[in-house]
């Protein structure tokens, strides 16, 4: 009863996976060609010439926005409305273009106080490094940050 | 009847299309067809005698023309739409022909992609907000569309407020829909307009006047108090100063500029000043 069975598998069964593992790569190719050819011979298509669209140098915009300047909506006058007025400056600068002055990097820290800094920051960093005889040269100044005492002791020959 | 048939501007059939460089400023009606500077070479009767050498592949190659608001394509011509003054713009940077458009005066306004609006809340269902915006349909603006929304932070957006914020598509098929951030995902000043302060409607073409880089009404107007004003392309304008009368006073100036002459508007500021 098998062997009578074996010729009658149906088509989809044969285009399950299972069944195809067994193929090799060959008759798989072939098989999804057929399948390939069957589906576009079902597509309909037109039998007219390719019409070309002419290429048209003319947009069309219905938008003023291309037209006109224009200048940001929101406005504030006089200080009503700081952050409206930092955003007119935003925008209105955008809209001019006007980058070639806003290339200058806004600085976190200013000169004064990374001098400040860098100088209280020696006399920090000395210490730490320094020997434990000459941490007792290093001074805490009235604001707490630590200055370097400039003399340091040297041996004094004696005079005579 | 043969005199009449001759002048260009007759809007019966046998209309002769003019060259739009020539019209620059000055009044044109719909049903007018304007031709591009590149076409007129070949279209005056005396070119056919003496036509000078043209570069016409250096012209063409000029770019793109837009057209702008009130005039058409019309195959290689520009079909006027709106009666108003032509206007031009000469290419900024190298590459477009230039932008021509009809300079007109309307009060309805038709939503345009990228237009910044004021809307008022008017219904709020599920995730979006229905804004009137003074078009044919209520613009829908979805709740995820004000910074730093999330599913879980929601905006706090009532029924009535005034919203400022840019269509992003707007076109004669669908319903408008507009956000209130940019495309950054930042809001540049857009969302919900804070309280108090008077919403009140102009002409379409007095904003696009107040709006202009070079505005003197503005800058006047800025010297007499502090106030604060959002205009919308949409023909609205909401004003908000310290006191119920000078907003008042501002909203009736804004309203009255667009009909006054300089002189008139410089005695009104004056006496203004004075008070």
């Amino acid at each position: 009863m098998a062997a009578e069975r074996k010729t009658k598998l149906s088509k989809n069964l044969l285009r399950m996976k299972f069944m195809q593992r067994g193929l090799d790569s060959e008759t798989k190719k072939q098989l999804e060609e057929e399948e390939k050819k069957i589906i576009s011979e079902e597509h309909w298509y037109l039998d007219l010439p390719e019409l070309k669209e002419k290429e048209s140098f003319i947009i069309e915009e219905q938008s003023f926005l291309l037209c006109e300047d224009l200048l940001y909506g929101r406005m504030s006058f006089r200080g009503f409305n700081p952050e409206v007025e930092k955003l007119m400056l935003q925008m209105n600068a955008k809209n001019k273009a006007e980058e070639v002055e806003e290339q200058t990097v806004e600085l976190d820290v200013s000169d004064e106080e990374m001098a400040r800094r860098y100088e209280t920051l020696v006399g920090t960093i000395g210490k730490k490094f320094a020997k434990k005889r000459d941490r007792a040269l290093y001074e805490e100044d009235e604001n707490g940050d630590i200055k370097p005492v400039k003399a340091k002791k040297m041996f004094l020959k004696p005079q005579d | 009847m043969a005199e009449a048939a001759s002048v260009p501007a007759e809007s019966l059939a046998g209309c002769r299309a003019r060259a739009a460089r020539t019209v620059l400023d000055q009044v044109v009606l719909p049903g007018e067809e304007l031709l591009l500077p590149e076409q007129e070479d070949g279209e005056g009767p005396g070119g056919a005698g003496e036509r000078p050498l043209r570069l016409n592949a250096a012209a063409r190659s000029r770019g793109r023309v837009v057209c702008g608001p009130g005039l058409r394509r019309c195959g290689d011509r520009l079909l006027v739409t709106k009666c108003g003054r032509l206007r031009h713009k000469e290419p900024g940077s190298g590459s477009g022909g230039g932008v021509y458009w009809v300079d007109s005066q309307q009060k309805r306004y038709v939503p345009v992609k990228g237009d910044h609006v004021i809307g008022i809340v008017t219904a709020k269902s599920g995730d979006i907000f229905k804004v009137d915006v003074g078009g044919s349909e209520p613009a829908s603006l979805s709740y995820l569309a004000f910074e730093g929304a999330t599913k879980r932070n929601r905006p706090n957006v009532q029924v009535g407020d005034l919203i400022y914020g840019q269509f992003v598509v707007a076109n004669k098929d669908m319903e408008p829909e507009m956000v209130c951030i940019d495309s950054c995902g930042r809001a540049n000043g857009m969302g919900v307009i804070g309280q108090d302060g008077l919403l009140f409607k102009v002409t379409l073409g007095l904003i696009r006047k107040l709006l202009a880089p070079d505005c003197e009404i503005l800058q006047e107007v800025g010297k007499l108090y502090p106030m604060e004003i959002v205009f919308g392309m949409n023909g609205r304008i909401w004003v908000k100063a310290k006191t119920i009368q000078q907003t008042l006073i501002l909203a009736n100036i804004l309203e009255a500029c667009e009909h006054m002459t300089t002189d008139q508007r410089k005695q009104i500021f004056s006496r203004l000043a004075e008070s």
